[in-house]
């Protein structure tokens, strides 16, 4: 059964990142079960990192403070066991810096994240030309490499970037880092559609996208809509707060 | 083209950044095919950097080792006192043929922000700087000079507030302004192709040492010295002599306060290979893949990370290296100012440092080149707040 096919197949998924070990351990699997119940079908576990810098100020204050504390990719690993015991139906992606992952091995990890029940990984700065180095270990572990496609990637590469790969495509909104916009861009229609006439695969939209609003919009585009910055937000707030922010989110 | 050394290098960013490096790649290559662009970039080298710099035969600090005869390859006289502005003047040129508006750059010791506020005035271009908090403090006077040259500095308050938390966020802001600004990186660091691109600039520094020591002494040096952060300055006077195995090649890495007390910014004598500002290389970082803070007296080499193909030659031994501890920087620093009347940068300290150790095992007939890759007013108020500390005179 590949769970992440299933999901897209059923209904557009809310996908949501949260940074692992945040604000603590305890309180992040209480946000992340409060999430799940209230209509989060995929979660992506952040590996805390001292260097985000692909993040904006939310999601990389949230990193640094967690990797501060000793918190590293073990320990979301313990986390993902707990979660996937609990959510049997649930997407689980590793969302993760490269540097953790060369730390702990590539193959170590794949065999490591197959075994819990892990469904893919999404590394952050691992463009097309790097790739095979953890591509490959996840094609020995039945692993989705998540492939991600920007606004400024041109069409021949994103042909490249998608050919053969397998999970879905992580469409990122807006030329930068991590965070709420007020707004998605206004060729946002016009770019992610160019992308989907590029691939069979499921297009999941991310970046940008905080509110009820900004949600709604990318859901009249894309396959799945992604949100990192505003549940990360009410993660530290309180479990509560972060379900109450996945219930105003879930309007699609 | 060879985007690794080795194993190291590559382009480890966000997808968002692919475009843009591929744009500069581009250019890069382009430019250096031009004739028109390379006339340019030599003028401006002779004439506004005052290139060449002289490579001086340092006699007084030779009888004091009492062995090798030390020569001095001096980029501190370049205009704004360091090495820094040979890759500066080439990058701006490179963005100016890009159409790009808008310079950005990270500095740990300020040189680099400096060389960079300082083509940014001289092409009309607008420019920003990222500094970490702790070096926007230590390296005041360079602060100064930015903003007195127009460009803006921002200051960084994240992580362990130097080099590395600077270039953190010069990549993030890069990832929102590809388009019509240009990330002027200072080290021969980060993602493919600025390595190559770095050393490409800074290659003039070797070149002209290698005729320099050729017409003086009639012969090669035995060994050439330089500092290692970064490793701009060093792989620009090694490229003068990688191709000839009998040049001994070292680079010194600051040791800080001792590899065994993890208070310094050696990466390839203590890190382990990792994955951090586009590059594949030696990082100093803890059991779970987290970069470490680094220390080191000097701001310019006060960086948990070491440029791609600095671990390739460590790892081919091609090039030895060492490391230089704050106390005989410091020594090296002041052995300098008094018998030759030059005042190094610390950073460049820890290369005379390393020079001082070699050239006494060395006979007088033997010749050491050390990269004096820049002058040291920038930290007179470090070298006495040091020298208060540990109740040395004045």
């Amino acid at each position: 059964m590949d769970r992440i096919s299933n999901i897209f197949k059923a209904k557009k998924p809310l996908i949501i990142f949260t940074e692992a070990g945040y604000p603590s351990m305890q309180q992040c699997e209480e946000a992340i079960d409060l999430a799940i119940l209230n209509g989060a079908d995929i979660i992506e576990l952040g590996v805390p990192f001292s260097d985000p810098m692909a993040d904006g100020p939310v999601i990389a204050e949230a990193s640094q403070k967690t990797a501060e504390k000793g918190i590293g990719l073990t320990d979301v690993l313990l986390l993902a066991k707990r979660i996937r015991q609990k959510h049997e139906e649930t997407g689980l992606i590793l969302f993760s810096y490269m540097n953790p992952m060369l730390h702990y091995g590539y193959e170590r990890l794949c065999k490591d994240l197959d075994a819990l029940g892990v469904d893919g990984i999404l590394p952050v700065d691992l463009p097309l030309e790097e790739r095979n180095e953890l591509l490959v270990p996840c094609r020995n572990h039945g692993l989705h490499l998540i492939p991600l496609v920007s606004p400024l990637t041109p069409p021949d590469r994103t042909r490249e970037i998608l050919a053969n790969m397998t999970g879905f495509v992580y469409y990122i909104n807006v030329a930068g880092v991590t965070g709420a916009r007020k707004t998605l861009p206004e060729d946002y229609p016009e770019l992610i559609h160019g992308v989907k006439a590029l691939t069979n695969l499921p297009v999941a939209s991310g970046f940008g996208i905080a509110d009820a609003k900004t949600a709604a919009q990318a859901a009249q585009y894309a396959d799945g809509v992604i949100c990192g910055s505003g549940f990360v937000k009410a993660m530290e707030t309180s479990p509560q707060a972060a379900a109450r922010f996945i219930k105003e989110l879930r309007t699609f | 083209m060879n985007t690794h050394y080795g194993i190291y290098g590559g382009a480890y960013v966000a997808e968002t950044l692919t475009g843009a490096l591929r744009e500069l790649e581009g250019a890069f290559l382009e430019a250096m095919q031009d004739l028109s662009f390379k006339k340019e970039l030599q003028d401006l080298l002779t004439n506004y950097v005052g290139r060449e710099s002289p490579l001086y035969h340092a006699k007084r600090l030779s009888e004091t080792c009492g062995g090798a005869q030390i020569y001095l390859k001096r980029e501190d006289l370049n205009h704004t006192g360091a090495h820094k502005i040979n890759n500066a003047i080439g990058q701006a040129l490179l963005a100016k043929r890009m159409g790009k508006k808008r310079l950005i750059a990270e500095t740990g010791a300020g040189m680099h922000g400096v060389a960079t506020a300082t083509v940014a005035a001289l092409f009309g271009m607008e420019c920003e700087i990222f500094m970490g908090a702790v070096d926007v403090a230590r390296q005041a006077p360079n602060v100064e000079r930015m903003h007195a040259l127009g460009a803006k500095v921002r200051s960084i308050m994240e992580g362990g507030q130097t080099l590395k938390d600077a270039m953190n966020s010069a990549l993030r802001e890069w990832t929102s302004c590809s388009r019509d600004t240009f990330y002027l990186i200072g080290t021969a660091a980060g993602p493919y192709p600025y390595p190559m691109i770095v050393k490409e600039f800074q290659s003039v520094i070797g070149k002209e040492a290698r005729r320099q020591c050729m017409e003086q002494t009639g012969r090669l040096p035995d060994e050439v010295i330089a500092c290692v952060g970064g490793g701009s300055n060093a792989i620009g006077i090694f490229a003068g002599f990688l191709d000839t195995p009998q040049v001994r090649l070292v680079g010194a890495e600051a040791g800080g306060l001792g590899l065994e007390t993890g208070m310094h910014a050696a990466s390839i004598n203590g890190g382990k290979v990792g994955i951090l500002h586009g590059m594949k290389a030696y990082f100093l970082q803890d059991e779970n893949g987290q970069m470490l803070d680094t220390h080191s007296v000097s701001a310019g080499l006060d960086y948990s990370g070491v440029g791609p193909e600095h671990c390739y030659l460590a790892d081919t031994k091609r090039v030895k290296y060492t490391v230089i501890k704050d106390d005989e920087a410091i020594h090296a620093f002041d052995t300098l100012c008094r018998t030759e009347g030059i005042i190094p940068a610390l950073e460049s300290s820890h290369a005379i440092a390393q020079a001082i150790k070699d050239a006494a095992t060395m006979s007088k007939d033997q010749i050491v080149i050390v990269n004096l890759s820049g002058r040291g007013d920038k930290d007179m108020e470090n070298i006495k707040n040091y020298k208060v500390h540990h109740g040395q005179n004045l």
